[in-house]
């Protein structure tokens, strides 16, 4: 943390509203709305791709051919979806990208919670040690340990399931986890594991009544992250996953990208479809993603 | 991190058993905790990071052929690599699209967003701008690449559809001309980057004392005014973090790549990790394509560390 430059009992608090201030020198107020159409206008730019996607992933292939991206479907077609179903299996893609997804998110949270509660708790030796390697471990770019990991999923059979990337990841996501479970935990009082001792409860039952409940809040923000971000890898699961059957949603439509067998509305039905469950998870949770965005930023 | 253990502060002369007996088995059971996360560590992080190391000092096909042991072979051929070195070039154009102009914009929006438009409109308003700014971070990365390559492309795409409504007639051709296709991924990375900093940065101005931004309007300070003196001075530690997880994805720009251009036009956006994939799994040049991730790898941990020690310096001597 930056030392507090100004001292704050220096500070007289104003009587009058800031906007008001504001407004003193706009008197018209036309500042304002400048600034928010400027804004509004950057923002639509930013959504622009996404919106046009919904709309022509809707419009039959001569109605996209013959007026191109920007105008206003002649119709309302599923060819494009009809389509894209007949080359990828999506139903089966969306599937292996739930129970990847969840239960890394599920398994995840749980190690994290352990590893931490012996590193921020326990505060065993060589745990900030640990803590390193772990960390090392977040930023280590994927392709330094991609060739490794697909000749032990060659030769543990478990490449082309979903298990080779739910174990990686786990481990990954993990990593991170304990980090920021272990920050959070060391922050806690000591009193209350001496009053969990002198109740006479052991390490178990000491970590699920009185530590749990305590970071409760962080596992579920960290849940609904390690979910987002495992749906959203690409690099390994490229590499792990290339069979039919295992393929997660956003593998399943890159490997279609440049093939000339798939055009273009296809293409936009099955980026629309893709992008759906996303986009239904952040509506659900935008508030926990907006606001867990920061965790451990600043400690 | 202190790892100074403070013990209980029970008193001597009534020690509760727990205690006594805990003071024994305190080093072994901690451990049980921490052992799945050890060994799945070994497995997944620590063993095949050794193992790339090992395979950088080696000439191998991968699969069944046979490992030749290279020396530093590898190393030197790689320093001499034009294709790795332009790539290197590349990921600087990265780290001007997700580390230098997000956060310099995301500065100015949060900021905007958080001292102008909430103040001026609602706190409704703002929140609405905020989760259109923070849409392309939770979008697949991959579907991501395609929607890009569905906008960037030469016929019928999206821009140059919009390009040519404005009456421009010589249409760029974004991703197969090999002068300006590293623009259109920088392009792509700008618009997946853009969200992050603006909410990280306004949910650290939600712990700035409001009286400062108060006090600097009496003042007369105007919005640029607030802007240098106020909110950059305050939010350091967060435009710390995100200038350094930028800067670390910057240089592992993968995906936008894959799918936009495959490293063409004639190779001209290349980045390290995409070169090593082609490598591994293209070339069947595995020894190499480890050569490439290791130097990455030690790369992207020198420039972490060195920014954290800078960030601690700083501080010590603030204090």
């Amino acid at each position: 943390m930056s030392a507090q430059t100004v001292s704050r009992n220096a500070v007289p608090t104003s009587p009058i509203p800031i906007d008001e201030i504001d407004l003193k020198r706009h008197p018209k107020g036309v500042m304002r709305w400048v600034v928010l159409v400027v804004l509004g206008i950057l923002g639509l730019i930013i959504v622009a791709p996404i919106l046009l996607l919904v709309m022509d992933a809707f419009k039959s292939n001569a109605d996209y051919s013959a007026n191109g991206p920007l105008s206003w479907p002649e119709g309302f077609s599923l060819e494009g979806f009809k389509a894209y179903m007949e080359v990828v299996n999506y139903p089966r893609a969306l599937l292996n990208s739930i129970v990847i997804s969840a239960l890394v998110a599920a398994f995840g949270v749980v190690l994290s919670l352990m590893s931490a509660y012996a590193i921020g708790i326990g505060r065993i030796k060589g745990g900030t040690a640990m803590l390193t390697i772990l960390l090392l471990a977040t930023m280590v770019p994927q392709e330094a340990l991609i060739y490794p990991l697909f000749y032990g999923a060659q030769a543990t059979h478990t490449i082309n399931t979903v298990w080779s990337v739910i174990i990686v990841f786990t481990i990954l996501q993990a990593a991170y986890g304990t980090y920021l479970l272990s920050s959070v935990m060391s922050t806690l009082p000591m009193s209350l594991l001496e009053a969990a001792a002198l109740d006479g409860a052991g390490r178990w039952r000491t970590l699920w009544s009185v530590i749990f409940p305590l970071v409760r809040g962080t596992m579920s923000v960290l849940m609904v992250f390690f979910f987002i971000w495992t749906w959203n890898e690409f690099y390994i699961p490229l590499v792990l996953l290339s069979g039919q059957d295992s393929q997660t949603v956003p593998i399943a439509i890159a490997t279609l990208q440049g093939q000339n067998a798939v055009n273009v509305t296809a293409m936009n039905a099955g980026s629309l479809l893709s992008l759906l469950p996303t986009l239904v998870f952040f509506l659900i949770f935008q508030r926990t993603l907006t606001k867990g965005v920061t965790l451990g930023a600043v400690k | 991190m202190s790892t100074v253990i403070e013990g209980p502060a029970i008193a001597p002369d009534n020690p509760p058993a727990e205690a006594i007996k805990a003071k024994g088995s305190r080093a072994v059971s901690y451990w049980l905790y921490l052992a799945p996360m050890l060994v799945g560590t070994l497995i997944v992080v620590l063993v095949p990071f050794g193992y790339n190391v090992y395979l950088s000092f080696f000439h191998w096909k991968g699969g069944l052929a046979p490992m030749r042991f290279s020396g530093l072979d590898n190393y030197k051929n790689l320093m001499v690599d034009e294709q790795f070195w332009s790539g290197f070039v590349n990921s600087l154009f990265m780290i001007v699209g997700i580390v230098i102009i997000p956060t310099i914009l995301g500065l100015i929006l949060a900021s905007s967003l958080f001292d102008y438009i909430s103040k001026q409109f609602n706190d409704t308003v703002a929140s609405v701008l905020r989760a259109l700014l923070y849409l392309p971070q939770i979008v697949p990365i991959a579907v991501a690449g395609i929607i890009w390559s569905w906008v960037l492309a030469t016929q019928n795409g999206v821009l140059n559809s919009v390009l040519e409504g404005f009456g421009i007639s010589s249409l760029p051709d974004w991703l197969g001309n090999p002068n300006i296709a590293i623009y259109a991924v920088v392009l792509m990375v700008m618009w997946l980057q853009l969200g992050y900093p603006v909410v990280i940065f306004m949910s650290a101005l939600e712990r700035v004392d409001p009286a400062l931004y108060e006090a600097a309007a009496l003042d007369g300070a105007g919005w640029w005014r607030r802007f240098f003196s106020i909110t950059i001075p305050q939010i350091r530690p967060e435009i710390f973090v995100v200038v350094l997880t930028a800067t670390i994805s910057a240089l592992k720009v993968f995906a936008p790549v894959l799918i936009l251009t495959m490293g063409g036009p004639e190779g001209s956006t290349v980045v390290p990790s995409f070169y090593a994939y082609r490598n591994f799994f293209e070339l069947s040049k595995v020894g190499y394509g480890s050569t490439i991730s290791t130097v990455m790898s030690v790369l992207i941990i020198v420039i972490a560390w060195a920014m954290l020690w800078f960030q601690r310096r700083n501080l010590t001597e603030e204090a």
